[in-house]
């Protein structure tokens, strides 16, 4: 093996380089302060958490909130309930927006710009501006406080991302392969799971990861229809402990941080296909 | 292509696209639709309908005597967050697409406001703020910015300052990522030209990059618009939109109206001219995406 030696130009750590390191450094620190002071609180012991005045660090790491959590606020059945619904909700988005988005990428048919449009039009509707109608479309169909309402009203309001950045996967796998496919043989379905999907797959992991964390991360519409503490998802749940005469601020931040860290690991893994997905649209 | 054409002619689309029509229909145009319907109805207090109401609901909206001051805060709130929210997210995104050591970090660290769940990054930020054992007056008071500490939410004015900052806060990981992305697209050789030209920085920022900026601009200014006019867990969790309806705006209005006033019509009628303000932002968003189309 040889080594490529390439004369570089002497490396300058010039004043503006230091200075934009620590701009740079000091800008991403702000960002994260909010979710250490989420983790120093979570690792204080009680009596610390109202100690005045405020302490930075805890005085004794109590390490043991994370075990203690568990059983002091229901988070299990938090997790659970989140983990159901969001769950549910990717699997239906990903078995709709699979055809849907093949169909668009590969075909022009009547009406195609009329369903690309309701579908854009549903990206930009948050569940929030409708709850009003939800609630009562819910009611009418006797699934208040339900698991598959939840389900499927997150699976409707996510699905267009998946529609977005499905197609654009799609559209850029050559129609050649799947040519050739058909004339072996291969149905139109098969060429779809066995050749498109395996070339598609970092689009179907960011859709899949996308509506899990979006449906993960909704509180309004959870907040509307769940009643009983069972069904209710983590955002809902630990904000209920909020009311309750004495917070828990350790606990209910260590149950944050169980919520949160996973999801921000698994965004940072699909935040380049993000702003695509986002700005569909409008960014060709 | 015999396979193609013969997809093609039977059925068409329908098999493909119907699951996904019929979600949108289902769950996002009934309810959209139930909901203007009910802005005309009466509605009791246990949800049922007692018949039209005509224009009457709309009418008791307007006499609401919390509704103007409701409305000009919702106009400071949207503007006023979108508007930091662009101007911070420019300099960041500078940052973020610059090259120096541990880039790669500073974007994580950017990206968990974006993934955290907001109703969390609310609580805390209350937590933060919190009067007493709150880390905020700490670090002010450490710095000798303060000598005594504050309560921040207690008076409206500074409390809805302070949802505010954390609107803003949770905005800017999404809005600078996309100019990042806009950034990306700024060919290199355009930079090093102007820079061989001996123009300065801040010239060739003004002049070459910002105008390249300016869809991108749009796009997260119009996605931003929305989103903020829609938010609702920050206000809901560190004030819930009081004391009374001092920090509402018009989205949590519409949501204690209906589920804690047990007023449905009026709540109706509230959202439904949130419905067409939204309405309004997505046919920017539109014809935005139509410019772009063309350039």
């Amino acid at each position: 093996m040889t080594t490529l030696v390439v004369p570089k130009r002497h490396k300058r750590f010039t004043g503006k380089k230091v200075s934009l390191t620590i701009s740079a450094w000091t800008m991403g620190f702000f960002f994260f302060a909010p979710y250490l002071q989420m983790l120093l609180t979570a690792l204080k012991p009680k009596e610390e958490i109202t100690a005045i005045p405020a302490t930075y660090f805890p005085k004794k790491w109590a390490f043991d909130n994370f075990i203690g959590v568990w059983k002091e606020i229901p988070l299990m059945g938090f997790l659970k309930s989140s983990f159901i619904i969001s769950l549910s909700a990717t699997i239906i988005v990903i078995f709709i927006a699979v055809p849907a988005a093949y169909y668009v990428a590969r075909n022009n048919f009547r009406g195609k710009k009329l369903f690309l449009l309701l579908v854009l039009v549903t990206q930009m509707f948050a569940p929030t501006a409708l709850v009003v109608g939800i609630f009562r479309e819910i009611v009418k169909f006797h699934l208040v406080d339900t698991y598959l309402a939840l389900i499927l009203i997150y699976a409707a309001f996510n699905m267009a991302f998946s529609i977005w950045i499905l197609s654009s996967f799609f559209a850029s796998i050559p129609q050649e392969i799947e040519e050739a496919a058909w004339i072996d043989g291969c149905s139109r379905f098969t060429t779809l799971t066995r050749i498109v999907l395996p070339l598609a797959l970092p689009g179907l992991v960011t859709a899949f990861i996308f509506t899990f964390i979006a449906a993960w991360n909704e509180f309004v519409i959870a907040l509307t229809l769940t009643s009983s503490p069972e069904r209710e998802p983590l955002t809902v749940g630990l904000t209920s402990l909020i009311g309750q005469y004495q917070v828990q601020w350790n606990y209910l931040f260590a149950g944050s941080i169980i919520a949160i860290v996973p999801v921000v690991i698994l965004f940072a893994m699909i935040e380049k296909w993000l702003v695509g997905g986002l700005t569909a649209g409008s960014v060709k | 292509m015999a396979q193609r054409a013969a997809n093609k002619s039977r059925l068409g689309a329908l098999p493909w696209i119907a699951p996904a029509l019929v979600m949108i229909l289902v769950f996002v145009v009934w309810p959209a639709f139930e909901m203007l319907r009910t802005s005309f109805q009466e509605v009791g207090s246990t949800g049922a309908v007692k018949g039209w109401a005509g224009w009457q609901n709309f009418a008791t909206l307007i006499q609401n005597p919390d509704l103007p001051n409701v409305l000009i805060r919702t106009i400071i709130w949207v503007f006023g967050v979108v508007f930091f929210t662009m101007i911070i997210s420019l300099p960041v995104a500078q940052l973020l697409n610059a090259k120096y050591p541990g880039r790669k970090v500073v974007r994580w660290a950017i990206i968990i406001p974006w993934a955290a769940s907001l109703v969390m990054t609310s609580t805390v930020w209350k937590w933060i703020l919190d009067a007493y054992y709150g880390v905020l007056n700490k670090i002010a008071m450490d710095l000798h910015i303060l000598k005594e500490p504050i309560d921040w939410l207690a008076n409206t004015k500074q409390s809805f300052v302070w949802l505010m900052v954390v609107a803003v806060f949770v905005s800017i990981p999404f809005t600078s990522f996309v100019i990042l992305a806009g950034l990306s697209t700024v060919p290199h050789d355009i930079m090093e030209a102007s820079k061989v030209d001996g123009a300065s920085s801040w010239q060739n920022y003004r002049a070459i990059i910002f105008p390249l900026l300016r869809p991108s601009l749009f796009v997260a200014a119009v996605i931003n618009l929305i989103n903020v006019f829609n938010s609702f867990p920050i206000i809901w969790v560190i004030t819930g939109g009081g004391p009374g309806y001092e920090t509402d705006t018009t989205t949590t209005l519409a949501y204690k109206i209906s589920f804690r006033d047990q007023d449905v019509g009026q709540s109706a009628s509230m959202a439904a001219i949130n419905f067409a303000i939204i309405l309004v932002f997505i046919g920017l968003f539109l014809k935005a995406s139509k410019n772009q189309e063309q350039s």
